[in-house]
């Protein structure tokens, strides 16, 4: 999946994340992350990210997601709509999201 | 006439001061009440003067009530006076501090305060204690630890600076006013009552000078140096919220039902039991849900104890509840009332909860509801340290009402946003498991299994009970298994127990 543009998804919310990723040049990711809970789930949520992108087929994009406590089930849903936004896509795989 | 000395056993007599002399009489005052109270030699103009006058000195320890919650102006006020008069290395001893609190933290970095104790801390000053501004680590006592300290001598104070919404001349001080319905009011001044009977030198600040009587008064003249007037001791929207409004969190409204209905099946709920509820939303709204129990049952309640809010008040007003013991008034509805119902009476924190005295009102307790912060699968709650380690609570009367009441019921959600409430072991043991029966959540409740009958009574009655361990494995299922919080070896607050023994240590967190 090819990063074209900046998309967003997820609120400010309490329990919510969002998630912005933007188009990148070089190869990998590069996210930055800022959470409520960063001592107690930060490379979770971090992992969650990742392997998200990865499924999703994206190997270039600068991520930036600002957390409040979501759920990892949250974390995947938003950052994957925030994918699909930012690579003007709407071929959607709908599954269930594991917890 | 009579010799003196020829009177039989008269040596032997106690509290006899020789005999009669006209020249010890004082000066009879001739002037007229109204004079007099306007010249009352308590009165002084200044907080720095009633300091010179009770002859504070450095390394003392002073003590201030928590009444005024966030809205206190009364601590701050004296801390600059005392600091500017160049006092150092005090003990300053608080019933309780809160978020408005945080300017103590340059006395304590300039060396005016030495060392803290307190039921709780938050905000700011909770955050540098838990940064390690402080060596000498924060002693936390229950409100019946710090009670019965007092009263046994063991924390001793010299000076207590009490604010009173109103006072007399004479010393003669209320957490409320029935002369004027003006100005801030408090309700009870449970806390500081002690203080005022058992410090040294008692100083009342007040912004609501009355005539003499200030009758009824919480705190009377006869433990009472000074008097201070000032312009405000406080915001009275920070003291008081109006009314304490009911919760609409759905996760909050099922916990109260839950937790309702194990009262109901407890057997505890008959005609005359006791109570004790707390503010938050899901103790409220247990409140709300019990009250239409004891409708449909026709059943009263023979006390609330503890802090009390106008939920309880509503009930006492109907009839449902017939006396109230208030040592805190939670808004202005429960202060309101101290000041008009008979039997709505203002306890002392002694009486209200401690441990060596001759009686106190929470071992009557049938019931009490309680929150939390984390709960163990060993039922230890802890009411201080937030999810970051940080200080940010307070023990109140937790373990004393835990340990006195019959039944004992926790009530929280399984989860605080990602955070898991039911854990494998708490960061900091406020009140011991061993004094907790009930743990009521969003998604079920555990039972102590010191309680089997307990637990007969809820799955008979249909209830969602399971155990704890359960809850926290449903809890970490969802939210994933939290990292541990990282500390540094530093030990920044000591938990004392309601014996006042150490159950527990705050460290240091690591940044």
């Amino acid at each position: 999946m090819d990063i074209k543009k900046t998309g967003v998804a997820g609120t400010m919310e309490s329990s919510d994340i969002i998630v912005r990723i933007e188009p990148k040049e070089t190869e990998g990711i590069e996210l930055e992350l800022e959470s409520a809970v960063m001592q107690q789930y930060g490379k979770q949520i971090e992992r969650v990210i990742r392997e998200t992108l990865g499924e999703l087929g994206v190997t270039r994009a600068y991520v930036n997601a600002v957390d409040k406590g979501a759920l990892d089930c949250t974390v995947a849903a938003r950052t994957s709509a925030a994918a699909y936004r930012a690579a003007e896509s709407s071929d959607y795989v709908w599954k269930e999201v594991r917890i | 006439m009579f010799d003196f000395d020829s009177i039989p056993h008269i040596k032997e007599v106690s509290a006899c001061h020789g005999a009669y002399k006209e020249e010890n009489i004082a000066e009879k005052n001739l002037t007229s009440f109204d004079e007099r109270q306007q010249t009352s030699k308590k009165v002084l103009p200044s907080l720095e003067e009633a300091i010179k006058r009770v002859g504070l000195k450095d390394g003392m320890t002073i003590s201030f009530h928590h009444h005024f919650r966030n809205g206190d102006y009364v601590i701050n006020m004296v801390m600059d006076v005392i600091a500017k008069m160049g006092f150092k290395h005090l003990t300053l001893a608080a019933s309780s501090l809160t978020d408005c609190h945080w300017p103590l933290i340059d006395h304590i970095k300039n060396g005016v305060i030495d060392h803290i104790e307190t039921s709780g801390l938050r905000g700011k000053l909770g955050d540098a204690v838990s940064h390690g501004l402080m060596d000498f680590p924060v002693i936390f006592r229950s409100h019946g630890g710090r009670a019965a300290a007092i009263e046994t001598g063991e924390l001793h104070i010299d000076v207590a600076f009490l604010g009173a919404p109103s006072c007399d001349p004479y010393g003669n001080a209320n957490g409320y006013n029935r002369d004027s319905e003006e100005g801030s009011c408090c309700g009870s001044l449970g806390y500081a009552k002690l203080d005022a009977l058992y410090a040294d030198k008692c100083i009342i600040i007040t912004d609501h000078l009355v005539s003499f009587p200030n009758t009824p008064f919480g705190i009377p003249e006869s433990q009472v140096d000074y008097v201070v007037k000032v312009d405000n001791i406080g915001d009275p929207n920070g003291i008081m919220s109006g009314a304490t409004r009911y919760t609409k969190n759905p996760k909050e409204l099922l916990i109260a039902q839950y937790a309702t209905n194990a009262i109901v099946a407890s057997g505890y709920f008959k005609d005359n039991f006791s109570m004790q509820m707390g503010s938050g939303g899901a103790s409220l709204a247990v409140a709300r849900y019990l009250r239409e129990k004891m409708v449909e049952q026709d059943i009263k309640c023979r006390f609330a104890l503890g802090g009390i809010t106008g939920q309880i008040v509503q009930m006492h007003e109907e009839g449902l509840v017939k006396k109230i013991l208030d040592v805190q008034s939670f808004d202005l509805i429960a202060a309101n009332s101290v000041k008009n119902n008979r039997f709505h009476q203002q306890i002392d924190a002694s009486y209200y909860a401690s441990y060596v005295n001759k009686g106190a009102a929470v071992n009557q307790l049938d019931f009490v509801i309680l929150s939390a912060l984390e709960v163990d699968t060993d039922f230890n709650v802890n009411v201080m340290t937030g999810s970051d380690g940080v200080i940010r609570g307070a023990v109140g009367g937790h373990p004393d009402t835990a340990a006195g009441a019959s039944m004992t019921i926790v009530v929280c959600p399984l989860l605080r946003g990602r955070i898991p409430t039911i854990c494998s072991k708490v960061n900091t043991i406020c009140t011991p498991g061993k004094t907790v029966d009930v743990v009521v959540t969003d998604q079920g409740i555990a039972v102590n299994p010191a309680r089997p009958e307990l637990y007969e009574r809820f799955v008979a009655a249909g209830l969602p009970v399971t155990t704890i361990e359960k809850l926290r494995d449903r809890a970490e299922r969802i939210a994933g298994t939290p990292e541990p919080i990282q500390y540094t070896d530093k030990i920044v607050g000591v938990l004392m127990y309601r014996d006042n023994s150490v159950i527990d240590v705050i460290r240091q967190v690591k940044d």
